[in-house]
């Protein structure tokens, strides 16, 4: 079977640098398509390398560029160095598709590998299926009102797949025959003229990630400012923290936290819009949720045209009452 | 200085929007406007050259590819205080994808910069017609200069060697601070600044203000590059997904509100 290039993104939690669970789907995804490759910039310790494995890795690449420190040669700048890594790992392997997860530097690195390989390229991807041995992709669009399938008709299709389009499955006695592979890069002096000078890791919030949540409960203009009773609310269910634009913007809650077609995109099991109008950029980014409730003083608000179930009323009144009931069983 | 801004005609996303017949986005039957998110372009744009060392030799010109109606894109971008406009039109181009976009773009961009050369390239963070977020990075490909993407904020000053862009990104994991020396590509969010409005002087102005036509021809680019024969990527299919029914509102009253919420939840096992 052809190789399937997965670039593998790596977060630092607790001085710990861990695999994304979104680029374990990828791995998951990849099986489908041919034996997956996971890309590791700089090399992986046991522990990634046993987490990639686990979920069905059948190789892995560790990509040094001899520059210093580990990998500092690639992630010392912005974008343009992975595309070059996987630019070269295409020569080397012709494989059947390249995987990345579709975030902002996800989707750059793929576009540019579109660029430089003359291959088609298609972003946001929320499913990808093998037909007649090449990859099939579904996305949603124009705010999840459509979903489009599409194919790659040229070169190697290069995929970003949304975080959350599948559940990463471990594979049954995997890991014994995996090969690890040391790729050696040298990275163009053009790929490095924007460079990365500052980072502030992002501090944990103590709730489930946003885009990873089963549940979350988002607040809008209606809250006034006060976040206290939607904080409550979805600390009672376990559930992430969201936020309108209007939230974001009058400075009441981080930009991280903003749903919507400029913030993220969720698509968890329940999703709680507390006063929030419901426009079409909000829901462009929570309208594929699979249970949707509202609470809001407007009846004619268009959000209560996508609930499941709505209560019209004062999302003062009714969230400290229902976190309540839930915290003390009912 | 001289700035390139990339603005796109886009369909209001309050009308309807639909796919044509042969699943490519419907833009001439809708009514449009320059993509909301490319003001934040322009905005930016203007703000460098106002706060620059030498506004007034520095040149802000606006580029859309587009059908015709795209002028009206290029018109706003003016009225909001731009200096000359280029729209590059021509029937080939109908169904392009970003690949063939870019490439357009870019051979725009250096036809743009054949006497005095240009300095910076402004875009948006992504077309809001469904765009793919990629345009900017690969017109940084494209043009063999460095990307410096979705900046939160801006500051331009100058350094021995050529002035710097450093921006502010919010990642998922971390903000970082990411920077990179004249000539480059710079795309900006929603959360870079607030917007102007033209105001009733710069709509005045706009209309004396040039703006050029050009089509492929113009630019070197035969028409078998660009256009849905050219794109390398195919719609099989384009299906609206079900509307979804309408679901059990209730209106809360002496906290029956909340009682019928936690039941609900529980119903569905969230509790
Ligand atoms: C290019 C572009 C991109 C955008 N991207 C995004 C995005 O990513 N995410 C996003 O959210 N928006 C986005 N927007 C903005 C979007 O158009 C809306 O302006 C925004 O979503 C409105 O936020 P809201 O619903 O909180 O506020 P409003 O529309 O003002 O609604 C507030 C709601 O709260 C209700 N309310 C008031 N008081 C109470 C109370 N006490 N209890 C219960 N309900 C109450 C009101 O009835 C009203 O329905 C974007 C806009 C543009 C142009
Ligand atoms: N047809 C176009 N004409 C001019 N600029 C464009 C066009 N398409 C995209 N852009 C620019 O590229 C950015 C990202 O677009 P996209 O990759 O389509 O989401 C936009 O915000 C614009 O600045």
């Amino acid at each position: 079977m052809p190789e399937v290039l997965v670039l593998i993104e790596r977060v630092e939690v607790d001085g710990v640098r861990e695999v994304t669970k979104p680029s374990l789907e990828l791995l998951t995804i990849a099986r489908r398509l041919g034996d997956p490759s996971a890309v590791v910039i700089g090399s992986p310790d046991a522990d990634v390398a046993g987490t990639l494995k686990k979920y069905g890795a059948a190789k892995i690449y560790s990509v040094s560029t001899g520059e210093g420190a580990e990998d500092a040669g690639v992630s010392g700048y912005l974008v343009a160095p992975e595309a070059e890594v996987l630019a070269q790992l295409i020569e080397k392997t012709s494989p059947a598709a390249v995987l990345v997860v579709s975030t902002g530097r996800g989707k750059e690195i793929a576009g540019r590998l579109a660029v430089k390989t003359e291959s088609g390229l298609i972003t946001d991807a929320v499913d990808v299926t093998a037909a007649d041995g090449t990859p099939t992709t579904k996305q949603s669009v124009f705010a999840g009102s459509f979903v489009v399938q599409a194919r790659v008709t040229k070169g190697t299709p290069i995929i970003t797949v949304k975080p959350n389009s599948v559940t990463p499955e471990e594979v049954d006695g995997a890991g014994s025959d995996v090969a690890e592979e040391a790729f050696a890069v040298t990275i163009s002096d053009a790929a490095k003229g924007a460079k990365v000078t500052g980072a502030e890791p992002r501090k944990a919030s103590g709730r489930p990630e946003l885009t990873e949540a089963a549940i979350v409960v988002s607040g809008g203009r209606g809250t006034g400012g006060d976040f206290e009773p939607i904080q409550a609310f979805a600390d009672s269910l376990g559930a992430a923290v969201g936020a309108s634009r209007a939230a974001v913007d009058s400075g009441w809650y981080p930009h991280s936290f903003q749903v919507g077609q400029t913030g993220k995109t969720v698509s968890p099991q329940l999703y709680v819009a507390n006063g929030i109008s419901g426009a079409i950029q909000h829901r462009a980014g929570m309208q594929t949720s699979k249970t949707i409730v509202a609470v809001n003083t407007d009846e004619e608000a268009p959000i209560f045209e996508l609930v499941d179930f709505g209560v019209v009323g004062d999302l003062h009144t009714v969230l400290p009452a229902a976190t309540d009931a839930i915290n003390r069983g009912r | 200085m001289n700035i390139v801004v990339c603005v796109k005609y886009v369909p209001d996303a309050a009308a309807d929007q639909k796919f044509e017949d042969d699943n490519t986005v419907d833009r001439i039957g809708v009514d449009g406007l320059l993509s909301e998110l490319d003001e934040y372009a322009v905005e930016q744009a203007l703000q460098i050259k106002e706060t620059g060392d030498d506004p007034d030799s520095t040149v802000v010109t606006v580029l859309s590819m587009g059908p015709e109606q795209a002028t009206v894109a290029v018109r706003k971008a003016l009225q909001m205080g731009a200096d000359k406009g280029v729209h590059v039109v021509d029937d080939a181009l109908a169904g392009s994808d970003a690949l063939a976009t870019s490439l357009v773009l870019a051979e725009a961009i250096k036809k743009l910069g054949a006497g005095p050369g240009w300095d910076l390239v402004v875009c948006g963070m992504e077309s809001t017609d469904g765009g793919m977020g990629v345009i900017p990075a690969m017109l940084s490909e494209r043009l063999g200069v460095p990307g410096v993407t979705l900046g939160s904020e801006i500051t331009v000053s100058s350094k021995e060697g050529g002035a710097v862009v450093r921006i502010r990104r919010n990642g998922d994991a971390s903000t970082d601070t990411i920077e990179g020396t004249l000539p480059l590509v710079l795309s900006v969010t929603d959360q870079s600044c607030e917007v102007r409005y033209p105001s009733f002087k710069g709509i005045m102005a706009a209309k004396k203000k040039p703006v050029e036509t050009w089509s492929l021809g113009d630019l070197g680019v035969g028409p078998g590059q660009v256009g849905s024969g050219a794109a390398w990527s195919v719609v099989e299919s384009a299906i609206p997904r079900p509307a979804r029914t309408a679901g059990e509102i209730v209106t809360d009253g002496d906290g029956s509100g909340a009682k019928a919420l936690v039941d609900f939840l529980a119903s569905k096992k969230f509790i």
